[in-house]
Parts: C-alpha cells; sequence; structure tokens
C-alpha cells in the first residue's frame, strides 16, 4: 500500500486512521486536534471556571496519564489559571498499584504537579489486601469500588477542592451504557451519560470559597468523548510514561464482556463507540429522574431543584430541542409524575405519557452541547464556532410539526430487591449516612455497611478522615 | 520489534519463511504466539487467528490500517509495535 500524506497537512505521512471519522493524519496534527477536541469538550460543556482547582484523579495508567498531559498542556497555553492537583488512591494491592503510584509520583515531578495520596489503609483500616484476605477473590470489586468513590471525595476534601476529573474514555462509557442497557437499569444508564457525575451537598456550601467537605466535590469526565485507541496513540506519541497492568484481583467478568463485545464492534464500525454514547444520551432523556422529570425536559428548571447524589441535572447532552419546554408543561409534567411516582411505590409498572413539543424555530444539531448549568459565576468557553463537538454526521431531526402525544410503556426496575435504584421520598434521599457523614439514601452508606461486615472480625473502627 | 504495555523489545530475524507463507503480519503474529509467547492466555493477543481487537498495532510507527493491516509484508528493519488497551487505566 503506498503511504497516503495527512489529510490536514498533506505533507507528512499518515500515521493515524481516526475511528470517529476515517480521517487519515499525521502524528502532529493528531497531537494537535485531539488537544484542540479535549478543550472543546471542557469549553462546550463548561466543566472549569477560570482559576478553579481541579483534582486529576490518577492511577498511573494510561487514561489518567493522558488525561494530566493534556490538562497541564491545555492549562498553560490556553491560560486557563486552573490550579491543578494529582489524586491518587491506595488501594493496598501489592504487586499492583504501589507500582502505578510510581509512576504517578514520576509525573507528579514532570508536570510540577502537586500530589495527594490516600489510602484505603488509612480511610478504612482496611488495605485491598487485607479485605481479600477476609472475603476472598470473589466480590472483592464491590468494595473497592465502593470504597474508591468515598477516597477520591475525601482525598479532595481533604485538598479543599470542590472537583475532580476522571480519565474515563468514550470505550468506558459506551461500555457503562450497553451494561446498564443489558441489565434494564436505566435510571443507571441515564446517569452514566453524564459528562459530570457529581455528588453535591444537599446542604449549601457554608462560608463560600475555601471550604470543601466531601459531600461537596463534583466530577466530571473530560475525556468522555475520547477514543481509548486515540488515548493510546496520544501516549505513544507523546512518549508518556504510563503504568499498564491488569489488575491482580478478580476482573468484573460482566464488564469484561461488554467491552469484548464493544472492541469487535469497533474493529467493524469505529463509529458505534460515540453512536452508542449518543444512543445513551438520548435514553436519558426519556428517563425519568428520582424526582421524575426527564432530563430532556425543562432544563431551566433542574437548577431550582435540590442535587441529588450522582444525578446532577442538564449537563452532558441535554442540547436537544426537547429542552426548550415551556412551563405550563413542565407542571403538567410534574402532576404527571406526583401521579407516577404513587403508582411506584405500589407496582413495577408504569406508564409515561410524553408530550412531543412542536419543532422549535431552531434545531440544535450538537447533541453534546449543553445548557449553562445554573449561573455559574464564569466559565471556560470558546467562540460559539469552535464549540462544535465533533461527532462527524450526528444531527437531531424531530420530524413532528403538530403537537402530539407518545406512549411509551416503561417498566421500572424491581425496587425491591435494590432499593438505591427506587426513586425515594425527597426526606430519605437528601440523607446523610449517620455513621461518616457520607452522602446516601440509606441512614447507613454502602461503605459502612461493608466495613461492618469486615468489622465483626476486629474491633470496630469507623471512617475517619 | 516492540510489544508495550511494561514493554518488550527484541529483534526478530527471519531467514526463510516456513513453506513459503508470506512474511507478513499475519505470519509474525503466529510465529510469536507459537514461539516467543509464554504466557498461556493466547487469547489476549490472537484471538481466533487474528490480532485481538482492542490491541493496537503500529507498523513504523503508523496504525496497522493505513499499511494494509495482517496483509501487510515485512520489510528488513521494519518496527512492529503491539499496544494492549486492555487493561486498567
Amino acid at each position: 500500500m503506498p503511504p497516503r500524506s495527512c489529510e490536514v497537512c498533506n505533507t507528512a505521512r499518515a500515521q493515524i486512521l481516526r475511528p470517529k471519522n476515517h480521517a487519515r493524519i499525521c502524528a502532529p496534527c493528531f497531537i494537535s486536534i485531539f488537544e484542540s477536541e479535549i478543550a472543546s469538550t471542557i469549553t462546550s460543556a463548561q466543566l472549569f471556571h477560570p482559576g478553579e482547582r481541579i483534582a486529576i484523579g490518577a492511577s498511573g495508567g494510561k487514561d489518567s496519564t493522558v488525561l494530566a498531559s493534556v490538562l497541564k498542556t491545555l492549562n498553560d497555553r490556553l491560560h486557563w489559571n486552573l490550579d491543578l492537583v494529582l489524586l491518587s488512591v491506595d488501594e493496598g494491592i501489592t504487586g499492583y498499584r504501589d507500582h502505578s503510584l510510581e509512576a504517578v509520583k514520576r509525573h507528579s515531578a514532570q508536570y510540577g504537579l502537586p500530589l495527594k495520596i490516600v489510602s484505603y489503609a488509612d480511610l478504612y483500616g482496611w488495605s485491598m489486601d487485607q479485605v481479600v484476605a477476609q472475603i476472598g477473590k470473589k466480590g472483592n470489586c464491590t468494595y473497592c469500588g465502593v470504597f474508591r468513590r468515598q477516597a477520591l471525595d475525601r482525598g479532595a476534601a481533604m485538598l479543599g477542592v470542590g472537583h475532580v476529573v476522571t480519565g474515563h474514555n468514550a470505550d468506558d462509557a459506551s461500555e457503562t451504557i450497553l451494561m446498564n442497557l443489558l441489565r434494564g437499569d436505566l435510571p443507571r444508564l441515564s446517569r452514566s451519560t453524564n459528562i459530570v457525575t457529581s455528588t453535591p451537598s444537599q446542604a449549601k456550601r457554608k462560608g463560600g470559597e475555601g471550604q470543601v467537605t466531601f459531600t461537596d466535590v463534583k466530577r466530571s469526565k473530560p475525556l468522555m468523548y475520547a477514543y481509548e485507541k486515540e488515548i493510546v496513540m496520544y501516549a505513544h506519541y507523546k512518549k508518556l510514561d504510563y503504568f499498564s497492568t491488569e489488575c491482580i484481583y478478580s476482573p468484573e467478568a460482566f464488564r469484561g464482556s461488554a467491552r469484548t463485545l464493544i472492541k469487535n464492534l469497533e474493529r467493524i464500525r469505529p463509529e458505534s463507540i460515540l453512536d452508542i454514547i449518543q444512543s445513551g444520551i438520548d435514553m436519558a432523556k426519556l428517563v425519568p429522574d428520582a424526582e421524575g422529570n426527564r432530563k430532556g425536559a425543562g432544563d431551566d428548571q433542574a437548577s431550582t431543584r435540590a442535587p441529588r447524589p450522582e444525578d446532577e441535572p442538564n449537563e452532558g447532552g441535554c442540547g436537544s430541542s426537547n429542552s426548550q419546554s415551556a412551563g405550563s408543561e413542565m407542571a403538567e409534567m410534574e402532576a404527571k409524575l406526583t401521579q407516577d411516582s404513587r403508582a411506584e411505590e405500589t407496582g413495577t409498572e408504569t406508564e409515561i405519557t410524553l408530550p412531543i413539543k412542536p419543532t422549535p424555530h431552531t434545531l440544535q444539531p450538537h447533541a453534546h452541547q449543553p445548557t449553562p448549568s445554573g449561573p455559574p459565576n464564569a466559565v471556560l468557553t470558546l467562540d460559539p464556532k469552535a464549540q462544535n463537538h465533533d461527532r462527524h454526521t450526528h444531527t437531531h431531526t424531530h420530524t413532528h410539526t403538530h403537537p402530539t402525544t407518545t406512549t411509551l410503556p416503561l417498566r421500572t426496575i424491581q425496587t425491591q430487591t435494590n432499593p438505591a435504584n427506587k426513586p425515594a421520598p425527597p426526606k430519605q434521599r437528601l440523607g446523610h449516612c449517620t455513621r461518616c457523614g457520607y452522602l446516601s439514601s440509606q441512614s447507613i452508606c454502602k461503605a459502612c455497611m461493608l466495613l461492618e461486615g469486615l468489622n465483626k472480625a476486629r474491633p470496630r473502627t469507623g471512617i475517619e478522615v | 520489534m516492540e510489544k508495550t504495555a511494561n514493554p518488550i523489545t527484541l529483534q526478530v530475524e527471519f531467514t526463510t519463511d516456513t513453506k513459503g507463507q508470506p512474511s507478513n503480519v499475519a505470519f509474525l503474529t503466529t510465529w510469536l504466539c507459537d514461539h516467543l509467547m509464554k504466557d498461556p492466555r493466547k487469547e489476549m493477543f490472537v484471538l481466533e487467528g487474528s490480532v485481538r481487537p482492542g490491541v493496537l498495532v503500529l507498523i513504523n510507527d503508523a496504525d496497522w490500517e493505513l499499511e494494509g493491516e495482517e496483509k501487510y509484508e515485512l520489510q528488513s528493519g521494519d518496527e512492529i509495535v503491539f499496544v494492549s488497551t486492555l487493561h486498567g487505566g
């Protein structure tokens, strides 16, 4: 095959076939395009405020290494004045995390970013090695996952940082969407499509800036639209030093299958990955949240309600015409929802009537363009031209020209077996764990429940910060 | 030749190819699997006779998809890199 030249600069030899649009480009053009796309994701989703302190969840693996490198580069280049720090969680897995943390320490020195490491042993009194010694290899991922979520929040709070970014990429996002689809877990599917997945505190921030509590940490995924392939390519061409190995404890079998499926699909049709995310975002609009509001409906109103754990309203892909709903319609919706939630308490099946609006005057073609969330002081934005997220072809085409009503049957998840997914009454939803104070819809959070089990063989210890 | 993700670099010399098969990338991967790979989990590298989806292949620092993938015929001095994306970030 004769070497082709780069489609962008037309001079250098093409080195990459881009999965999203089949463009053949050279490494220098790729690096510059990759960086500008991440910048565009950040600015169009208004993820950061100028001068904001951001903790980068750093594992030493490819994704977080690329995230740290790109953020550092963009921050310097575009003068965002972000105050970046690296935040690592030491799960206490000998032969795995100890090695990857060495990579993070090198990044800290290399990028001149301070590093904070929080360990499970310090936070919970249990390292994963000890947990596995106690409970065995089966099911230990549950402990690790529950502990990690809190650990990052607590680490951020210790640093006084209110925002943690993680290296989740497009492949991860599509895997998660697919897994939730296969489990029939639409509420979680809906949440997994958000680029901001925060655990904002119900309590208002006291004293404004400076004081950050661990229940008040925002989470976001700036690499959510970046292909894993391109992340690895970026790391390769930038010669980034990252640690790569598998966790020595049991892998998540179900995720593994979803992953294999995604990778196989990618080989045949690379666009599938971004298309699954887009489908997830579109499906999410049809899923009522705990308050019964569809994401696609009434973004403006969302900001007036209290946020809840893992359910930040209106970020990500809410830019479709659906969001332009009228007030009266919202009221109608609210009424309907009250009805629905009553129905949900008694049964597991309900029917949602989705009012479809007339075609608005302007269609917003870019699904990833979010509506501004609340009234932030200032956000990092680019000119609208640059905000185009580069999904190559996707546009929303609403063909309805007359107001009409569609009825969708919606099977809700079995709420009895999984109370966490049940849209709970507000009082319960706004709760904190009575032991450690972490956000929880139950009186005792998951981490404390797990610890209780572990500690039966030991003198009791609580979570200490 | 190199296998990153805890990089392993090695030089391979082929004198003649076996049974007149073309010395292309498909031949190389099969050969690596049969002769050099000690890990029993061969399916993490080659699956159903071809490189497992999720393992990136670079031929002289370019995406192998631009070079003809498994049909690319090896030239003397070529650098082939395999990067697995299959484990944790």
